[in-house]
């Protein structure tokens, strides 16, 4: 049991349960945030959810899953839009290319958790509230500008040399489809020298409002 | 679609060296496996020591610029040099107007910024900022040039994703990251404008070691 762990008072009711099936270690948090979120009210649910879905194995399988939940949102988005966003001709190229892009992301996130002896987090359920082709490509450049932010916010904190070298080769793809994102919006696809980074709490708070 | 793209990225393989190579290295286009075996294997050693090689450079990072991070900031500034007055000559040669010198203006001034804020980091660690190279661009036409700009572009993104794991001091290495995504964003804005793939090395771009980057610039740099 890690020190966030036990600084979670919400969590000490659920440790007896780790042990005692097969559910995942983060479906374990998940279900204890759910049953604090029956305590402290439903509005406390959500931001604790995303937290603990992040936090979950701590170091680099920590920084891995949070990654993970990160590609999951954008793969399912891409997917989704697919069918959803109205789109034909050279951005129905692109939404597939990211599409693919991010769900190689999954595979290869995933993969190396399960290598570093992890347990990637599950899958969890979006909800993006879109009508129309402009209103997903704007929601587009804010996920991949997020997407690159938290990236380059997570990536000094990565422990192996290998683990960091790949999360550059996808951050650098991150910023790639953000630049293409950004040119279908009509903004600049770099708009600043050095791309801000975010760290994990505010990543999370911007894409809490799509996980359900 | 997809075999549109296939023959784009075989025919860029063919006359690129540099994109052979990370067609090879990547097993003829298994990106995620090419991943797998940079986290994967369990002798930490062996990883650390291919992953190097791979990467290459080490060795002539240290010897051109000094060792250590000092070394890799005055590598990066020298590419960052080479980007600024590349941008610089593609402006006063009039081969652009309206949005694409608007696009080609606005990329050379984030370089001048990647170079000042590496002198700075240069100078904070207590090294030597390296000198501002003499360079020399065939500046042809239009088309070639972009062509040029794509190249410069990608490879720095390239370049800089190298050099990251070697980077040791956080606060160096945040601000590569940050200089690195946006270098990223060129080479897609770029590859948008010549009507290539925006990630011409898929799901994972391929980093390219100090050796293969400074033989790429050689014919750029007079002195």
């Amino acid at each position: 049991m890690t020190n966030h762990e036990l600084a979670q008072p919400e969590l000490a009711g659920v440790q007896i349960e780790e042990d005692s099936g097969d559910l995942s270690r983060s479906e374990v948090i998940l279900k204890g945030a759910l049953a604090a979120g029956a305590v402290y009210g439903a509005m406390s649910v959500a931001p604790f959810v995303s937290r603990a879905l992040a936090m979950s194995g701590g170091g680099d399988v920590g920084i891995l899953n949070f990654a993970l939940t990160l590609e999951y949102l954008e793969s399912t988005f891409y997917k989704e839009a697919k069918r959803r966003a109205g789109a034909s001709g050279e951005l129905k190229s692109l939404i597939d290319l990211v599409a693919r892009d991010e769900d190689e992301h999954v595979g290869a996130l995933t993969e190396t958790i399960k290598k570093l002896g992890g347990k990637p987090v599950a899958e969890p359920k979006f909800d993006f509230p879109y009508n129309n082709t402009k209103e997903f490509l704007q929601l587009a450049q804010t996920f991949e500008d997020t997407g690159v932010s938290a990236y380059n916010g997570a990536a000094p904190q990565i422990k192996s040399k290998e683990v960091l070298a790949a999360a550059g080769s996808i951050v650098q793809v991150e910023a790639r489809h953000a630049a293409a994102i950004r040119l279908q919006n009509k903004e600049e696809p770099s708009p600043q020298a050095f791309d801000p980074s975010l760290d994990e709490a505010k990543v999370l708070k911007a894409v809490e409002p799509f996980i359900q | 679609m997809a075999v549109k793209e296939e023959t784009n990225a075989l025919s860029r393989v063919a006359k690129d060296p540099v994109s052979r190579r990370k067609f090879i290295a990547l097993g003829g286009g298994s990106a995620a496996a090419a991943f797998l075996v940079a986290c994967g294997s369990d002798d930490s050693s062996t990883t650390t020591s291919s992953t190097a090689a791979a990467m290459g450079g080490d060795a002539v990072i240290e010897e051109k610029f000094g060792k250590g991070d000092v070394g890799i900031l005055n590598y990066a500034l020298t590419l960052e040099y080479l980007e600024t007055a590349f941008y610089a000559d593609v402006v006063k040669s009039g081969l652009f107007k309206g949005s694409d010198l608007a696009t080609i203006r606005k990329f050379g001034g984030e370089e001048a910024e990647h170079v000042t804020a590496l002198t700075a980091f240069v100078k904070k660690l207590g090294g030597k900022p390296a000198p501002k190279p003499q360079t020399e661009f065939p500046l042809k036409n239009s088309k070639s040039v972009l062509e040029l700009a794509g190249t410069v572009e990608n490879l720095g993104a390239a370049a800089y994703l190298a050099q990251a794991p070697r980077i040791k001091s956080p606060e160096v290495l945040a601000a590569a990251l940050s200089i690195h995504s946006v270098e990223g964003r060129h080479s897609a804005a770029l590859n948008t404008l010549l009507g290539e793939s925006i990630t011409p090395d898929g799901a994972f771009a391929v980093p390219a070691g100090a050796a293969e980057v400074l033989k790429s610039v050689e014919p750029f740099i007079v002195s």
